[in-house]
């Protein structure tokens, strides 16, 4: 066992893949640059002293150009880990990952693989607008794509490998108050996500999510950071007596509804917290399969906790309005036993 | 190279075949045998053959929305393309492709990719998996002027000149993005004066020529296959058809399509053949019924197919091995 952040986390893991199977490279801005960050939260920091510079590949900032080469590479039969610096920058290479990276496994009738991972930061983190956003609804819309939203340290490297070993492409949110990055890439308000991370080799299946805690009076889901808003909000709930089950499902695409269902089921409640605007995300599509799929267990409404429909503001005191909050959280749930 | 070495009767019959597919595809396409939209490559025949005609199978093609010249030419087999555009289970995506998609990678051929340049970097990555594997395959991007003025033209051409890797630009310039002359989109006289900007070398060619698109093009691939890094080659060249089914050509002259016409590929290629000794009348006319028979066969193979079922959307959404 070893106690690591999810950056080291994750480093751990490319690391691995890359000595495991010598077609694994990275590909992105700034991932190698001797002196540079490792990436701009130093997730491949020092990996080019190993690997060297053909497969730690410094790119020039051309978001749409290098994800389409990833594309290419990955159908000729190498596995990229493409690295954008925020997800926000995903906008600039949509075409690659929606039109060719999700469709060319379809359109070729399942012949032609594309075993590509694009890794992006989100999360509004102090950087107004357009460095900050929560971009996962706009993946899980498109088939042929897989979208991964590790929390943890132990889920970041288990399920980046698995990713790494997908024949499909796979989309990896990580977010930035969770990496743990150290020194100069330390974030404002970061939360602690260290945790012991086992010596041995071990995988975590695409599709499988955990409970983090159980409760019977009502089940709370979130993503990345809002698991941990989730959780502290069942720490304060539980001191007024409701019990809440706190749902991560880790995997977005697949997803694990069973576990959702299992545990809504169980408590008849239901909260979705996430830090995307609330129109068109995420939370809806887990609400509409809950009211669809378990809608006779439920006692009271589904209820969703998320971003306002702005874009992430910048003055501290609006972005902290802005991103969900273990208060919220708690009043929503209280607003179900009224 | 002379002349002489060009394997001109062979490309003569490629090109002879991707015109004669293509103008029964045109047929059945009037007729509702066939659905969808067409994007027909008649008139632009010298390109595709000329450039494949270096190629190997294990190499690779990316093409465009206006796919089935390359596909004949990179070697997909005639029933499998038709096939395809018949919708049939039988076709080469197996009906999930359709006419703009169309591709069998077991011949190095891509499913085409139908946004325009976006092949561009798709082809750089496929030579960069070349190169990093340790092959001497190359890739090859066919797109059209209009791709030219896509942000992944400059991004692409970019990265596979700093990486030289093994790729070959090819542009077939044949005047129009659908309806719009690239007089109204370019302020410059060749595209290929661009790759100068990148730092590779950029080939104006007469894609008329199919000899000179075969000797431009084959130096652009032994360059690439050496590891010298990416060519751009432009292929002045025309589609004597609209850009897609329902195109009526009101944008340009029925007199430029003449001028046009009469440098067509296909009839100049025989005059040639008869005239350098390679082929006489009784010869072109026996590749003719040869090339007739061979797209028969196609549609006969096409029409007996079965369809897919419909439930059939429902699979290839992920790899499965």
């Amino acid at each position: 066992m070893a106690l690591m952040t999810i950056a080291e986390a994750l480093r751990q893991a490319i690391r691995e893949e890359m000595r495991r199977d010598p077609r694994v490279f990275c590909i992105g801005e700034d991932i190698g640059i001797p002196g540079g960050w490792g990436g701009a939260f130093t997730v491949t920091l020092s990996l080019a002293d190993e690997f060297g510079h053909e497969r730690i590949l410094d790119t020039p900032i051309s978001e749409l150009g290098f994800t389409g080469i990833a594309v290419g590479a990955a159908i000729g039969g190498l596995r990229p880990i493409v690295d954008v610096q925020y997800g926000d920058f995903l906008f600039l290479a949509m075409d690659q990952l929606v039109n060719e990276a999700a469709k060319m496994t379809y359109m070729s009738g399942g012949t032609v693989k594309v075993p590509l991972v694009m890794r992006a930061p989100v999360g509004a983190t102090r950087r107004g607008a357009q460095h900050a956003q929560s971009l996962e609804a706009f993946f899980t819309h498109v088939p042929g794509l897989k979208v991964i939203a590790p929390s943890t340290a132990y889920d970041a490297k288990g399920l980046l490998k698995s990713a790494i070993r997908d024949d499909s492409p796979v989309i990896v949110f990580e977010h930035k108050l969770l990496y743990g990055s150290k020194g100069p890439r330390k974030e404002h308000g970061a939360l602690d996500a260290t945790g012991e991370v086992p010596d041995e080799e071990y995988l975590i299946p695409l599709g499988k999510g955990v409970i983090r805690r159980e409760g019977r009076d009502v089940t709370i889901v979130g993503k990345l950071l809002t698991v941990y808003r989730a959780l502290e909000a069942a720490e304060r709930l539980a001191q007024e007596g409701i019990e809440a089950e706190v749902i991560d499902p880790r995997t977005l695409v697949p997803l694990d509804k069973e576990l959702i269902l299992e545990s809504v089921r169980k408590t008849g409640r239901l909260v979705i917290v996430e830090e995307d605007n609330l129109t068109g995300g995420w939370a809806g599509d887990i609400a509409a399969i809950v009211a669809e799929e378990a809608f006779y267990w439920l006692d009271a409404p589904i209820k969703r906790v998320s971003a306002p429909d702005t874009p992430p503001p910048f003055a501290p005191v609006m972005e902290d309005f802005y991103v969900p909050s273990a208060e919220r959280v708690v009043q929503a749930v209280k607003s179900l036993f009224q | 190279m002379t002349q002489a070495q060009a394997p001109l009767l062979d490309m003569y019959r490629t090109m002879l075949t991707i015109r004669r597919f293509e103008e029964w595809c045109n047929y059945l396409f009037m007729q509702g045998r066939i659905p969808s939209t067409l994007h027909l490559y008649i008139g632009q025949e010298a390109v595709a053959v000329g450039v494949c005609a270096h190629l190997r199978r294990d190499d690779y093609v990316v093409s465009t929305h206006r796919p089935h010249g390359h596909a004949i030419a990179k070697g997909v087999s005639l029933r499998s393309i038709m096939a395809e555009l018949h919708a049939k289970a039988t076709g080469c995506c197996k009906g999930k492709g359709g006419s703009m998609h169309v591709g069998d990678m077991s011949v190095g051929m891509l499913p085409a990719i139908a946004i325009v340049g976006a092949n561009i970097p798709v082809a750089a990555g496929l030579a960069l998996a070349a190169k990093r594997l340790g092959t001497d395959r190359v890739a090859v991007a066919f797109f059209g002027d209009g791709a030219a003025n896509e942000g992944a033209f400059h991004e692409g051409l970019n990265m596979a000149a700093i990486w030289d890797l093994p790729v070959v630009y090819v542009c077939e310039n044949n005047f129009y993005g659908a309806s719009t002359h690239v007089s109204k989109v370019f302020k410059i006289a060749n595209i290929a004066d661009r790759a100068a900007a990148y730092g590779m070398p950029g080939v104006v060619v007469d894609g008329m020529d199919v000899e000179a698109v075969y000797q431009a093009a084959g130096e652009a691939i032994a360059r690439a296959r050496r590891g010298e890094g990416p060519t751009l080659i432009e292929c002045k060249t025309y589609r004597f058809v609209g850009h897609s089914r329902s195109d009526p050509r009101t944008y340009r002259s029925r007199e430029e399509e003449a001028e046009w016409q009469a440098r067509d590929p296909i009839p100049n290629t025989a005059q040639r053949l008869i005239a350098l000794g390679l082929a006489d009348e009784a010869a072109l006319a026996h590749i003719e019924r040869e090339v007739e028979a061979a797209i028969d066969d196609a549609v006969a193979f096409a029409e007996s197919s079965p369809l897919p079922e419909p439930t059939d959307a429902l699979k290839h959404v992920f790899y499965e091995a």
